[in-house]
């Protein structure tokens, strides 16, 4: 409570700097800012910007080996933080309100930031993978084009190439990217969760543009996200625009108890508190912007595009982890900021929750590219998650952390054995171009399989007991009708997973197919931990119940 | 803590899996051993507790409990009631037949093995024992959940066991041959998939009216009857029917019930005899026992509110299948409509909710298994020699292989529910049981007897008798390996035609729970209610 009433304390300070008659600029009191209590943040972001030094000072060749050593003790040593913060209580008794308001420190944002921490460390090992595509020139290539700025097939490219060119600034931008979006699921004021959005956006948008190979649909997959993703970020900020007219505060606590009515009614906002259109605009909005991270449909339409434009190792850092973190904050908003408003917005969220699910799966069923097949396959499962959001009760928010952290690790093994299956022009993404893989790669095909019945729901895997949790979650907070579509389009699901499963096993080899590169240990850690993630919370999942249990309240 | 012998009745052909599918490439036949073994040791342990279950004792015996995953309320409990732990002897019994039937089925076509890691025979024995391991633990559980898991789980292996070692005989071809191999496979998962995902609806939906009533939910067998039982849970008449829709959607798939059989014809069809009987006298008796223990259990109202269509269902197998089976050119298919017809039985006992009726359907379980088993097992060795399993290419077998034959004779006359072997005392027991509480739904089910000997007169008529065909003059008989598959199955059918005893000592107090359950007794018998 203590924490909600500093909270309070500082709207109050903010109000009457900008509503009343301002006081003398040398009043402004210096913020107060918990240092320790951002570590995981103020980590990430510094050896990103090391990272940025390295590549400006660092000769070309050793830059590789710096920068992945960099990300992966960085990372490694904000997750450190997070578990410490924990340790400490943040998540359960001592969670609050940090850095005067913006911040929340409590168990959803340290389970989501441990969560996309570790995918990011996985990510990583993906990004770094050179053995993959043959050496060009007598360098090893990673997945990322020689030089980004180059005209695909220009000749400065060819240059480039020739000289064993990289883009070793993936890894800072990766590293912005999982700041970003950090912050964006602790976000406790509006601003801090706009910025965040942008802050792990951009760094996004370019990762995007960088594949290797096809290089053109690469750069368009990335101007379409660009786009659209400016699109809802706009909307997103007039959102923003008309919930500060509604309430007179950007933070969430001050818009829950103005929406209360618990808020002490000031002169400045008598007038326009009240206006429910400002509110009910406003939140459509915001919800908007959040939901088209999350790729909940009708705000789907760029992630097949994306997905597979995207260098598939990008393409699984984002479906895991952007996911991850949209869904904290949609989270975040609907439970702290909303819940006053619970009967206007649930309606509304069923309809999202239920073509979701029913879109994704019936799409799917069409495509004939593996990763457009999984983007739809991604869009389903926002559809199962938004069940569990729906919920609205303490085991609704911890049936979807455990989802999250269930379904990023599987699909950043499925797109990590994407990117093992070449063929001379680079990824076979096709899929008449899998089958028989089976015969050829019994156990690369075995991996896959595995994932694909994790996606599936199949028991014993990880993607049962998360779709257990959430549906449970949804009957119990009385969305029987949506567990039910919930199955249904699970089943539709299953038609084209286990079509894969068909293609790769019971499918003759083509004689002119696709082989399975032999990856560095790099790509075999990150597919062997998804593979383990898979199991083990398919098998024992308790434990991360506990913790996603214990995580799952809400700082207000 | 006593001795967990049923985790380890499941966990040995779990490991055995493990074990074979680990077995180099090139020692094929070591690979085969090894699963023997492992089925042997299984049934071993499975006789050992048919032995030590008491049929006078409690009610579930052998039980084990453990918390697995709390928050889910998914407990580990196994026990085993009379009709579980026959039906565990069962499935124990026919694994060892099914492999040996099978020895040959899963040998590379060429010996030149392209790739040294793909491992079909391997797979195809790890598979058989992976179906097996996940079986006995649905037979064994007595958590609601903990069913559901392997009910679930088991149609994977036995979706690769379908797909991926499909019938070699086949007339269009091997591409086409892997076509409809395919379409088996996916119509086999999808199906039951289907039906399982309507169950997963329900099996939450008990789980938030239990957490609702009694405060934590729970999916315990014994808990929730408890409570009931105490009257702390009290499910509302409109959510128990929809809860039990859910249940038996997904067993009379999986049993399965006309209209949803079609898959059971595409799968035993294109599947190899020996999957193809793993199938119909294994895994599908998942679905009966289910629809026996928990739909009755756990929604006795609900139950007894669906019983006439469900009858009425049932009856339309009996007949449907059957009328099928006579129409059919392929062996295979026939017996696959034949056991349609003899679900239709089975359904039809277990709903009748009569005492003879219920230990007639639980007695058909075990025939129907041990029966089909023999028939499509010798069916699979006919098949494999002439390299077709259409009926038109077959002829005079008696001729040039008579105790193939012989032993396709007696397979077929226990289908048929000959007196003396052992369906006919499950059938005759279903027939009466039916008949003393819905007399007409019992005459009109009779009528799938006189069809069960017209489908199966005729096809050994067609395939043994008369002159001898083309392609059929050199054909061996069968082979030291085949007897050892055949023989001991027949010797059990003639034993339990003549002296059933000791499996209904065993079945027949469950049965009796069950009925107590739903609260039914058995109609008095119309000359003793004149008086």
């Amino acid at each position: 409570m203590s924490a909600a009433d500093k909270g309070a304390a500082g709207v109050g300070a903010v109000h009457s700097l900008w509503t009343t008659a301002a006081p003398v600029a040398d009043k402004i009191p210096a913020p107060h800012i918990e240092y320790a209590q951002l570590s995981p943040v103020l980590i990430v972001f510094g050896v990103a910007m090391v990272g940025i030094l390295l590549e400006a000072f660092l000769p070309r060749r050793s830059r590789y080996t710096a920068q992945l050593v960099l990300s992966v003790v960085g990372l490694a040593a904000a997750f450190a933080a997070v578990v410490a913060l924990a340790e400490k209580g943040y998540g359960t008794t001592k969670a609050h309100v940090a850095a005067m308001g913006a911040v929340a420190v409590d168990g959803p944002a340290l389970f989501l930031q441990g969560t996309i921490l570790l995918v990011a460390l996985v990510a990583v090992f993906t990004f770094a993978e050179r053995r993959l595509d043959p050496k060009a020139h007598g360098n090893h290539v990673d997945s990322f084009a020689a030089q980004g700025s180059a005209v695909p097939g220009g000749d400065q490219e060819k240059a480039a190439v020739r000289a064993g060119f990289t883009t070793t600034e993936v890894f800072p931008l990766l590293l912005f990217a999982v700041g970003g979006m950090l912050v964006f699921p602790a976000a406790n004021d509006l601003l801090t969760l706009f910025v965040a959005l942008e802050v792990f956006s951009l760094p996004l948008y370019i990762l995007c543009a960088l594949a290797r190979r096809n290089r053109l649909m690469s750069q368009e997959a990335a101007v379409k996200y660009f786009l659209l993703g400016a699109f809802s970020s706009a909307f997103l900020l007039f959102g923003i625009a008309l919930l500060y007219g509604y309430s007179g505060t950007v933070t969430y606590g001050g818009i829950s108890s103005v929406i209360d009515g618990t808020a002490p009614m000031t002169p400045a906002l008598a007038d326009s508190t009240g206006n429910d259109a400002l509110l009910l605009i406003g939140v459509a909005m915001v919800a908007m912007g959040l939901l088209f991270k999350v790729g909940a449909v009708p705000f789907h339409m760029w992630t097949p595009d994306v997905y597979q434009g995207a260098p598939t190792p990008v393409t699984g850092f984002m479906a895991a982890a952007t996911k991850v973190a949209a869904f904290g904050a949609l989270l975040r908003l609907l439970y702290v900021v909303l819940p006053g408003m619970r009967w206007d917005w649930r309606p509304v969220m069923w309809g999202v929750a239920i073509l979701t699910m029913l879109v994704g799966a019936i799409i799917a069923v069409t495509q004939t590219d593996v990763k457009r097949l999984l983007a739809y396959s991604s869009v389903a499962h926002a559809g199962f998650i938004l069940a569990g959001v729906i919920a609205t009760t303490p085991d609704g928010v911890s049936s979807v952390l455990f989802y999250l952290g269930a379904y990023s690790f599987v699909t950043l093994g499925a797109f990590a054995v994407v990117t093992l299956v070449r063929d001379a022009s680079g990824e076979a993404t096709h899929l008449s171009r899998w089958a028989g893989l089976g015969r050829r790669s019994p156990l690369v095909a075995a991996v896959f399989a595995v994932f694909l019945l994790a996606f599936a729901g199949i028991p014993l895997t990880s993607g049962f007991a998360g779709k257990f949790a959430v549906f449970k979650a949804a009957a119990q907070g009385g969305a029987m009708p949506l567990v039910i579509v919930g199955v249904i389009s699970s089943a539709i699901a299953a038609f084209f997973y286990i079509r894969v499963i068909v293609l790769m096993f019971f499918s003759e080899p083509k004689p002119d197919g696709p082989s399975v590169a032999v990856p560095s240990p790099l790509t075999s850690t990150a597919i062997a931990i998804g593979v383990a993630v898979t199991l083990v919370l398919g098998l024992a999942p308790q434990y991360f119940l506990d913790l996603a249990d214990k995580a799952g309240v809400f700082v207000r | 803590m006593s001795f967990p012998l049923l985790t380890v009745t499941a966990a040995v052909p779990a490991v055995g899996a493990v074990v074979t599918a680990a077995v180099p490439a090139a020692k094929r036949s070591a690979a085969k051993y090894t699963a023997l073994l492992f089925s042997v040791a299984t049934l071993v342990l499975a006789i050992v507790a048919l032995v030590r279950f008491d049929p006078d004792g409690d009610r579930y015996q052998l039980t084990e409990s453990h918390a697995w995953i709390k928050d889910f309320g998914l407990r580990y409990d196994l026990g085993v009631d009379g009709i579980g732990v026959t039906l565990v002897a069962l499935t124990a019994l026919l694994i060892p037949f099914v492999m040996l039937a099978g020895w040959h089925d899963a040998d590379p076509l060429e010996d030149v093995n392209p790739n040294r890691r793909w491992r079909p025979t391997q797979g195809f024995f790890a598979l058989i024992l992976l179906v097996e391991a996940m079986v006995v633990l649905s037979f064994e559980a007595t958590d609601v959940f903990l069913f559901y898991i392997f009910f679930e789980a088991m149609l994977i292996p036995m979706y690769f066991l379908i797909g991926g070692f499909g019938d070699r005989a086949h007339a269009a071809g091997e591409e086409e041959a892997a076509r409809q191999r395919s379409y088996a496979a996916v119509k086999f998962l999808l199906y039951n998939l289907a039906g399982g995902l309507i169950m997963l609806a329900a099996v939450i939906g008990l789980y938030a009216v239990t957490a609702k009533q009694l405060g934590q939910g729970t999916f315990s067998l014994q808990e929730i009857l408890a409570a009931r039982g105490s009257g702390k849970l009290h499910i509302e008449t409109s959510t128990e029917r929809w809860l039990f829709l859910g249940f038996f959607f997904a067993f009379a798939v999986k049993a399965p019930l006309w209209p949803l059989h079609t898959w059971l014809p595409n799968a035993m069809g294109e599947s190899t005899a020996p999957v193809a009987v793993l199938i119909t006298a294994v895994v599908d008796k998942v679905g009966t026992f289910a629809m026996l223990r928990y739909c009755l259990q756990l929604f006795p109202e609900a139950s007894k509110w669906a019983t006439p269509t469900i009858l009425v269902l049932a009856l339309i197998g009996v007949i449907y299948g059957a009328l099928l089976a006579v129409g059919q050119r392929d062996i295979k298919r026939l017996i696959a409509y034949a056991s349609i017809s003899h679900f239709g039985f089975i359904i039809l006992g277990i709903f009748a909710m009569t005492s003879q009726g219920q230990s007639g359907a639980a007695l058909y379980m075990i025939n129907h298994g041990i029966s089909t088993a023999a028939l499509m097992l010798v069916a699979g060795f006919l098949i494999t020699r002439r390299g077709s399993r259409l009926i038109a290419d077959f002829g005079g077998v008696q001729k040039v292989a008579p105790v193939l034959a012989g032993t396709f004779l007696i397979g077929g006359l226990a289908t048929l529910s000959l007196p003396g072997l052992a369906p006919f005392v499950s059938e005759f027991l279903v027939l009466v049981g039916t008949f003393t509480r819905y007399p007409v739904i019992g005459i009109v089910a009779t009528l799938g007897i006189v069809l069960a000997a017209l489908y199966v007169l005729v096809l050994y008529q067609r395939t043994m008798t008369g002159p001898v065909k083309a392609g059929i003059e050199g054909m061996s008989d069968l082979k030291v390996r085949e007897l050892v598959v055949v023989a001991p199955l027949i010797a059990l059918l003639l034993f339990l035609g003549v002296y059933p005893k000791p499996v209904t000592d065993i079945l027949n107090p469950s049965v009796k729970h069950t009925l107590s359950d739903v609260h039914k007794t058995d109609p008095k018998p119309a000359l003793e209610a004149k008086k």
